[in-house]
């Protein structure tokens, strides 16, 4: 057992009186993937939103390779290495696709280093890189905007990977994906797995089976279980837990 | 191909421009000369509006900061040594101000109408968009600012002349202000800071900078979570609008020897924006174009139906947002648009538009 | 006349100023909260509401002139609002900055019209009889103070809009639509509620409020083509510091704003109390930058 990556840390997130996060505890290693599941309502989204400084904990600490990052600006949090994609894809429909991951490779963020013109060669390589490994090489100079909702999802997906984040934070990356790209995008996570961490949120038990990974089960802003899939869908408290979504589990 | 069109256009322009003295008339000169004295403001509102996203009612105010501190310097520069401005007498002052002395120099009175305005704007952008108020809610604080701007103009009578502003200037660096070869000269110094002007704003939309500040314009929080810290770009953006609004308000002083509250206010700013936006607010050719446009039509309008010109900027303004929100240079984008539906290539051409397509989104 | 006399007259003149910026600024508030658009020909409505007050008690004598003003005016301020909605601010959808530009259009078209039809120099109402005098306090602490019966009503009224509007959203049909809209558009779409007649609906409704606050207005001050202007910038700042579509946010927003610009007005001049009031916005937005009552929801959360 090394040190983890990220350490979050009985946090406690409140909106108008209610605990949206619970005394939520989480730690990841390096170059690991983890799996949030939970019920609509569980707190998955907030904790990203935690993690990542744009929802401020009333109790709790986030510590991010030894230093705590708890009520830090977003941008300084990112800059640290931590990158989220959104569920609804996040990205800037009027920019093209090489544009967009273009921003997102960009070394230099400061506001007084952006005055230059053209990019430096160990951005252009690595956008180039992120075009393959997402597969958008051929649609590089069309919009963002234009892309099917496929490869929006991947484009973002790869502006995290751009952004060259050791924490990745993924939320939904296979949403309203066909099975076949959902399959991809999994095979893509397991790659990115040997160099960066990732904290997946999804709902789609055969996607999550797919990224064969342990996995935390959420429920009222606290965490329930973690184990892997198959200790998941044999624990009867998870099965209550879900209530209806009892079907999908066992199916999936 | 398109490059290429641009830059001739740009040419074109710059050639009548340069050759204007020989073909106008004194008084259309000095028109134009006022008028491309307002075009560098326009392209400082351009950069944060165009490119930026950020629509100020309040430009000026960066102008009449320009404008005013120029025009203290003017002031000074006529008076006999130890005497006071009329306004000040009248108003029982019997001593100069110290904030009023230091513009004597001309050197500090150049500094000041570049600096201050500059801080002014980065200070105001800087509280507002460090805490994320953006939006329609700048826009509101900028008008309020140039309203409290104006009315605290006219209520200082003993510092800043008040209602009337400041005129009679005599001199400006030695040469007298109302010789021809004068105004001659002062035309050519403005086309020379406008190109200059154009050329930086050309270079700071090309920067890393120009590209964050677009994508900040399209999505503020996506960039956000890219690292980058929108509220630096957005205040430094403003703050160099702010500052070629102050260059631009001076240069419209030495031109029309006179600033006064009137030409700060609400409606003078929004008259800025107007221009602006008939141009096309992110084509920096198309807003000195508008700028050019809508001042001579200003100027026609209202010496002929003195009353038409607030219908005619009211109508203005609803036609160029719901129909051609890219203004004047939206047209030949239209135009393609038009020809290659007709020849049903739309679907091909869709896919490689310009980068910076600029219709707004929230 | 005391100390104490002196500032509860600024009160009471703060706390008059208050109610009509609330009235203006409460269609402000509640279209912005509920379609993210600001009228920049909102005072414009202030204006036609004046005007059309002064229409009013020029047709109409009697006891019943001036009730019929105050109809007028919100009505006629109230279907000019609704075509502006129908013809402009509709197309705009999704695009506040520009709305702002286009309404800035109709605002100056709107006072270039009464100025050609009524003249640069202000009309003025009438007020009715039983507003004539005031209520004069002669003894004690408070002697000298004088409260005009015609600001006493403005309050009055303000209060009883306000009233309205509150048992409107809470407990009418159309409130609840609204305060559905406002929650998550998509959703209230998605359950049949008519959107676009809520924008409607809501829109026509606040400027026709704005009508109102006009012909309360022309109680006190000549209406002058540009009367709405002057006030309008202040019910702007009123929506700045009252956040995001929320009644009580507006109204305390608009006491504040009303309050401080009577009370620095002791002390300084009226137009340094303008700078004051912009410097006291600017450093309350570093504080409570969402406005003074800001409902965190799932909707807003998502960036």
């Amino acid at each position: 057992m090394g040190t983890p990556l990220l350490s979050v840390e009985n946090v406690t997130v409140s909106f108008n009186g209610f605990n949206a996060l619970d005394g939520m505890s989480l730690h990841l290693m390096p170059t690991s993937i983890r799996v949030l599941i939970g019920p609509n309502g569980a707190g998955k989204s907030t904790l990203l939103d935690t993690i990542i400084g744009h929802v401020r904990p009333s109790a709790g600490r986030v510590v991010f390779k030894g230093h705590e990052i708890t009520r830090m600006d977003e941008y300084k949090i990112v800059r640290r290495g931590i990158c989220r994609k959104f569920q609804a894809p996040g990205i800037l429909d009027n920019l093209t696709v090489a544009e967009n991951l273009n921003l997102a490779a960009r070394r230099h963020r400061e506001c007084w280093r952006s005055f230059s013109v053209g990019l430096n060669k160990e951005v252009r390589a690595q956008v180039e890189r992120v075009l393959t490994l997402v597969g958008l090489n051929d649609r590089k100079h069309a919009l963002a905007g234009q892309l099917s909702h496929g490869q929006k999802q991947w484009l973002e997906i790869g502006m995290v990977v751009a952004s060259d984040a050791e924490l990745l934070l993924l939320d939904e990356p296979a949403a309203g994906m066909s099975h076949d790209e959902s399959a991809q995008t999994a095979a893509l996570i397991r790659e990115l797995a040997k160099q960066h961490s990732l904290l997946v949120i999804d709902h789609d038990m055969a996607f999550v089976d797919q990224l064969d990974a342990p996995v935390s089960v959420m429920h009222m802003g606290r965490m329930l279980r973690e184990g892997t899939l198959e200790e998941i869908r044999n624990d009867p408290q998870i099965a209550a837990v879900y209530l209806g979504r009892v079907k999908e589990v066992s199916v999936a | 191909m398109k490059k290429w069109s641009a830059l001739s256009l740009d040419i074109v322009l710059l050639a009548a421009l340069a050759l204007a003295p020989l073909y106008l008339s004194a008084y259309h000169l000095s028109l134009l000369g006022r008028f491309l004295a307002l075009a560098v403001l326009s392209l400082g509102i351009s950069v944060i509006w165009g490119w930026g996203g950020i629509l100020s009612l309040g430009q000026g105010v960066f102008w009449g900061l320009g404008a005013y501190v120029l025009a203290m310097h003017l002031k000074l520069t006529g008076l006999a040594p130890g005497d006071l401005p009329d306004f000040m007498m009248w108003s029982g002052l019997d001593h100069l101000p110290a904030w009023w002395k230091i513009f004597e120099h001309p050197a500090v009175a150049i500094a000041g109408v570049v600096v201050i305005p500059t801080i002014a704007g980065g200070l105001l952008a800087w509280l507002v968009f460090n805490r994320r108020v953006s939006g329609v809610y700048f826009s509101l604080l900028t008008q309020a600012l140039a309203l409290a701007f104006s009315t605290l103009l006219i209520s200082q009578q003993a510092y800043t002349g008040g209602f009337n502003g400041l005129t009679d200037f005599s001199t400006i660096l030695g040469h007298p202000m109302i010789d021809p070869g004068f105004q001659r000269n002062i035309y050519w110094i403005t086309l020379g800071v406008l190109v200059l002007a154009s050329i930086a704003c050309r270079w700071l939309t090309h920067t890393a900078f120009g590209r964050v500040l677009v994508a900040i314009r399209d999505g503020e929080s996506r960039v956000r979570f890219l690292g980058y810290h929108p509220a630096a770009y957005k205040t430094i953006a403003f703050a160099f609008g702010a500052m070629l609004a102050g260059i631009s308000g001076a240069l419209y002083v030495v031109h029309v020897g006179v600033i006064s509250p009137a030409m700060v206010g609400v409606i003078p700013s929004i008259e800025m924006v107007i221009a602006v936006a008939v141009g096309g607010r992110s084509s920096l050719t198309g807003v000195v174009l508008g700028t050019l446009l809508v001042n001579f039509g200003k100027d026609w309008i209202s010496s002929a139906m003195p009353e038409m010109w607030q219908l005619a900027m009211g109508a203005l303004f609803i036609l160029v947002v719901t129909a051609l929100p890219q203004g004047l240079a939206g047209i030949p984008g239209l135009v393609e648009k038009l020809v290659l539906w007709s020849k049903g290539k739309r679907e091909a051409k869709m896919a490689d538009q310009p980068a910076i397509a600029l219709v707004e989104k929230d | 006349m005391g100390h104490a006399a002196i500032i509860a007259g600024q009160g009471f003149n703060g706390v008059s100023l208050a109610s009509i910026l609330l009235l203006t600024a409460l269609g402000l508030a509640l279209s912005f909260g509920l379609m993210n658009v600001i009228n920049m020909a909102h005072g414009e409505m202030l204006m036609v509401g004046g005007y059309l007050s002064f229409l009013a008690t020029k047709m109409v004598h009697g006891p019943l002139a001036f009730p019929f003003a105050l109809l007028l005016s919100f009505a006629g301020a109230a279907l000019l609002g609704a075509l502006l909605e129908v013809t402009v601010i509709r197309w705009l959808y999704g695009r506040p900055l520009d709305t702002l530009l286009a309404t800035w259009g109709v605002s100056l078209i709107l006072q270039q019209a009464a100025r050609s039809l009524f003249g640069a120099i202000g009309v003025e109402v009438v007020a009715p009889h039983w507003l004539e005098g005031s209520v004069s306090i002669e003894h004690g602490l408070l002697a000298g103070l004088s409260m005009p019966y015609v600001r006493i009503f403005i309050i009055l009224l303000t209060v009883a809009v306000l009233g309205l509007l509150m048992v409107f959203i809470a407990r009418t049909r159309w409130g609840l639509y609204l305060r559905a809209v406002h929650q998550d558009r998509e959703m209230a779409q998605a359950l049949g509620v008519n959107t676009r007649w809520v924008d409607l609906v809501v829109f026509s409704m606040g400027t026709g409020v704005a009508g109102l606050a006009g012909a309360a207005l022309a109680l006190i001050a000549p209406v002058t083509p540009t009367v709405g202007q002057s006030y309008v910038v202040y019910a702007f700042l009123v929506v700045i510091v009252g956040g995001l579509g929320s009644l009580f946010g507006t109204t305390l927003a608009a006491l504040l704003v009303g309050l401080f610009s009577a009370g620095v007005q002791m002390f300084t001049s009226i137009s340094l109390a303008d700078v004051w009031l912009l410097v006291l916005v600017i450093l309350f937005i570093q504080f409570r930058p969402k406005g003074i009552i800001y409902q965190r929801s799932r909707a807003m959360k998502e960036a």
